[in-house]
């Protein structure tokens, strides 16, 4: 950590240790399966064992008569009511409406994946319900239909439809920005050079730790139902369970999201067991709680990434860039998650630019339904697709040319001097210095030292290389007005309320949603930052509708950047009534009075009245302008973003490949990032080694199989690859070059996501330029994760 | 059938099936819902407790073969003061966690290694962490924490 971050102990900048940490390392944290309630009962889920089949009966005689068994659902219980909507409503290339089937609670008619709920029993305890689930399942006729597993395949069989109604699979077929598609296509008929690459965005499974879980309960007395739920954003599944699902008029819900165990993207959705939950509580008069096994959430979870890329560059024979095309398919998987359609696209197409003046730019994305489970954001959602196609076509083209890594990127970066800089595909990028995170990071590396490491590995038989990713995002989510033009169907503001209260402590309620992120920390900072009390007079409140105001919840890393400028716009507005009253109390003009560390005071003089003094004259207003001011000392702020952030960094990895046994070690993972001002430096680190070690995971070990019957191959630890402890390494991180966001207060960017984004590509260049070193110059690509037996092959192949 | 134990140094009991885990006893009969349960397949280490000292994951065990037992939890890591425990607050000091939910069984997998290996080494700590799994922190902070926990040089 840079020193001057380190002499810090207190506000913005410091970094301040997690007060969450406490409950969280004694046992006492209160996940949602940790809450017990009287007269509870157990909801289990009858999931579908084939990937594709019409459900021909359910009998539920047998199971609804087995002991302690109080309901069955079916779909049939839900066919009225509304389904789980998808999020953005995304048009095609010829001005079609994307195609949106309906997501029902249960599945109704047909299943389309494995793991695709259409049962669920409510039983008295959990291992009643699971026997009558088992029996439930005997019980159904399914006729199996062919499943329709590869992309490419089931966009060309009209035959053979996950929706009968959709013909071709397809969700729809986007183009980004179709009136450029001529000129683009233009430059590549006439460019000194094009290089073209094949890519798998390898399709991941989240596995936050906490598997999801959700307990409904109603109360017949006023009609209120409560979810509890693990969710990233619990005012957006109000509104969903509310306006499209249940129809439960919305002041009659409450969501509260607790102690949440990580999201990474798949606890942003609307589930249907969270719905499931709540209509069997009413039905039944008793709350109903469901728990995720582990093999449920790998078979139903919301899925990241599955894309297959074709990138084409066209540049000079000096390595300047001329355009960048793309031909995407992007898997969407059975139904349309909340945020599916949006992630291929805007929060994809819109990055392909990368930091890079080049000046044309064409991406064509089509969406396909298969029968495997739904896919949808996660950490990084479209932007790592979009790193690694240009990351990876960068370097396949310097190798062809015989040009250097770093310098073509160098060439073709946007210059300081070029900001604000509208790119071809759409965006406003406000600041950045891309040279400067380079420089830093090959500071960083000791790339001039790398030779010798080099041999010293040759020494011993392995092949070391370097491998490089310039990177940039748009965080901070989102202008509401710009995302309506795209589609959106919400806004993504953010809102907090700040509750001075009288004896001057103060309640904070955030629309952000903490769930590792450490936000009662670090908003606590910020305003105490602020107000010039200390962060132990501040409580954040977070995760309950019926606490906070609003809140559109935490994921595109737009937690301080949207809701924590939402919060210093309210004490904004706490400090300026607390001059209106202190300018009463000590007889003042109103702009005599200034606010300075906690004190408002008149300006030249000694007369001032504490923050505490203020709060207590607010609430006990003995000697206050009650003529022209209300009493109580409570804001509440909404703020909309004018623009998205844009975080950008360089990151280098050192790997060494074994090229005996295919297998990639981490040698040294650099990271330069710019993420504008830093809060809390600690937590930014950890978030941005969070992210490495997911964007490793991403390269080198997780792989989602499913086989060509649609059975999931890698549904439990034993089978997929999460990363260990020792598969990764130390990381190397550095957030010293910032360029502050220019259209927020704080000049913050965002940092959650950034190191998911950037550090797949870097991974993998590292393995090619290792290989390519050792000699194996045939080899142009491997896709991830790069495994040592796909290496081996390679190699031997 | 009855179980009867230690918990965290106090003695505890309670009715149990043949099946039920003890994962489960400790969570739903004792309500010391500090151990977490993230898989159904003996991999994450969520659920990871002592078992008269030896490190095990409590859902590979019935609640019935620990009869007798001492068993240590997370909630039993504090000091007797309340403030807590040296693994723990070196979680703490070295941002060690992020959601919290593999938490627990870090520090208790990590107290165990620690137990026999006061001065393990980067890689010791490491490979002992493999059966732990956590999705929050790369594991940087999490080896961090253990390496200063313990009796060792610092890696950094």
């Amino acid at each position: 950590m840079p020193k001057d971050f380190e002499a810090k102990t207190t506000g913005i900048g410091a970094p301040m240790k997690r007060r969450e940490d406490i409950r969280f390392l004694t046992g006492r944290g209160v996940y949602t399966d940790d809450i017990k309630l009287a007269g509870q009962t157990y909801a289990v889920i009858v999931r579908s064992q084939v990937a594709h089949g019409r459900i021909k009966a359910i009998r539920t005689e047998a199971a609804a008569a087995m002991e302690g068994v109080l309901a069955i659902f079916t779909g049939e219980d839900f066919k009225d009511v509304g389904g789980n909507p998808a999020g953005w409503l995304i048009k095609s290339r010829n001005g079609e409406p994307m195609r949106e089937p309906k997501r029902p609670v249960l599945a109704h008619g047909k299943v389309r994946h494995v793991g695709d709920a259409y049962a669920a029993v409510i039983a008295e305890t959990y291992e009643q319900g699971r026997a009558a689930a088992q029996q439930l399942a005997d019980d159904t006729d399914i006729e199996e239909l062919p499943a329709i597993i590869d992309m490419k395949a089931a966009a060309a069989d009209a035959t053979n439809r996950v929706h009968d109604e959709i013909p071709d699979n397809l969700c729809y077929d986007w183009g980004w920005i179709e009136d450029n598609r001529a000129a683009v296509e233009e430059v590549f008929a006439r460019a000194p050079h094009v290089t073209t690459l094949e890519l798998v965005n390898n399709r991941l499974i989240p596995n936050a730790m906490e598997p999801r879980a959700s307990i409904g309960e109603y109360f017949p007395g006023t009609g209120d139902y409560k979810l509890t739920t693990t969710s990233q954003n619990p005012h957006l599944t109000r509104l969903l369970v509310a306006a499209f699902v249940l129809g439960i008029p919305e002041n009659k819900l409450t969501v509260v999201a607790p102690d949440v165990g990580g999201g990474f993207g798949s606890k942003i959705y609307h589930y249907g067991e969270e719905a499931l939950v709540l209509a069997a509580a009413k039905r039944l008069g008793r709350p109903v709680r469901w728990t995720a096994e582990r093999s449920e959430s790998f078979l139903s979870d919301a899925h990241g990434r599955d894309h297959v890329t074709k990138i084409e560059l066209a540049c000079e024979k000096d390595g300047t860039f001329l355009a960048f095309r793309t031909e995407t398919f992007a898997n969407v998987g059975a139904y349309l998650s909340n945020f599916a359609t949006v992630t291929p696209t805007f929060l994809h197409g819109t990055l392909m630019a990368g930091p890079y003046k080049v000046p044309h730019v064409y991406v064509n994305v089509k969406t396909v339904f298969t029968n495997t489970a739904p896919v949808d954001a996660y950490r990084g959602a479209g932007r790592p697709e979009a790193t690694f196609s240009l990351e990876r076509v960068v370097d396949q083209m310097c190798r062809e040319l015989g040009l250097d890594a770093f310098e073509v990127r160098r060439k073709n970066f946007l210059t300081p001097d070029m900001f604000p800089y509208t790119t071809p595909v759409g965006l406003v990028y406000d600041t950045g210095n891309y040279q400067a995170t380079l420089d830093k990071v090959i500071e960083m590396a000791d790339v001039a030292g790398f030779e010798s490491r080099r041999a010293a590995s040759a020494a011993k038989g392995l092949l070391r290389g370097l491998g490089l990713s310039t990177w940039i995002e748009a965080c901070g989510i989102a202008p509401s007005h710009l995302v309506g033009i795209l589609g959106a169907r919400v806004g993504l503001y953010d809102a907090a309320t700040v509750r001075v209260n009288a004896t001057g402590n103060i309640s904070i309620m955030v629309g952000a949603h903490s769930h590792g992120q450490g936000h009662e920390t670090v908003f606590a900072q910020v305003a105490a930052d602020r107000l010039g009390v200390p962060e132990s007079s501040i409580e954040i409140v977070h995760g309950d509708t019926s606490k906070i105001p609003f809140g559109m919840g935490s994921y595109g890393s737009r937690s301080l950047a949207v809701c924590g400028v939402a919060m210093t716009k309210a004490i904004d507005k706490i400090i300026a009534k607390g001059k209106k009253i202190a300018a009463h109390m000590l007889e003042a003009s109103e702009a005599d009075i200034t606010f300075e560390a906690g004190k408002f005071a008149v300006a030249g003089t000694d007369k001032a009245k504490t923050f505490g003094e203020i709060a207590f004259s607010a609430y006990v207003p003995h000697n206050y302008p009650l003529e022209t001011l209300e009493p109580g000392l409570e804001e509440t702020a909404f703020y909309d973003p004018a623009n998205f952030t844009y975080p950008a960094g360089a990151y280098l990895c050192e790997a060494e490949v074994d090229p005996e046994t295919g297998k990639v070690t981490i040698e040294a993972f650099h990271c330069a990032d710019d993420f504008g001002n830093v809060m809390n430096p600690m937590i930014v680190e950890g978030q941005v080694h969070g992210g490495v070690g997911q964007g490793i995971g991403q390269a080198l070990l997780e792989s989602t199989t499913y086989d060509e019957t649609g059975q999931l191959l890698t549904g439990s630890y034993m089978d997929y690859a999460m990363p260990r402890a020792s598969d990764v390494p130390f990381y190397n991180v550095d957030y010293s070059c910032q360029t502050p966001c220019t259209h927020n207060p704080l000049g913050v960017k965002g940092c959650g996501e950034a190191g998911a984004i950037g550090s797949p590509p870097a991974v993998v260049n590292a393995v090619i330029d290792a290989l390519h070193r050792g000699g194996h110059t045939h080899i142009k690509h491997i896709d991830m994760p790069v495994s040592p037996q796909r290496v081996w092959a390679a190699i031997n192949g | 059938m009855k179980v009867s134990l230690t918990v965290n140094g106090k003695p505890m009991s309670g009715e149990v099936e043949g099946r039920t885990l003890l994962s489960t006893f400790l969570r739903e009969t004792l309500s010391l819902t500090g151990t977490h349960i993230g898989c159904d397949t003996s991999q994450c280490g969520a659920c990871t407790v002592h078992v008269d000292g030896a490190q095990v994951k409590s859902c590979t065990v019935f609640a019935l073969d620990v009869q007798g037992s001492s068993v240590t939890t997370i909630e039993g890591m504090a000091n007797t003061d309340g403030s807590l425990g040296r693994i723990q607050q070196a979680f703490q000091d070295h941002h060690g966690l992020q959601c919290g939910f593999c938490t627990p069984g870090m520090v208790m997998a990590s107290a165990a290694l620690l137990a026999v290996n006061p001065t393990p080494t980067e890689a010791e700590v490491r490979h002992h962490l493999e059966g732990n799994i956590c999705r929050c922190t790369g594991y940087h902070n999490i080896v961090k924490a253990v390496m200063a926990a313990s009796d060792a040089i610092p890696a950094e």
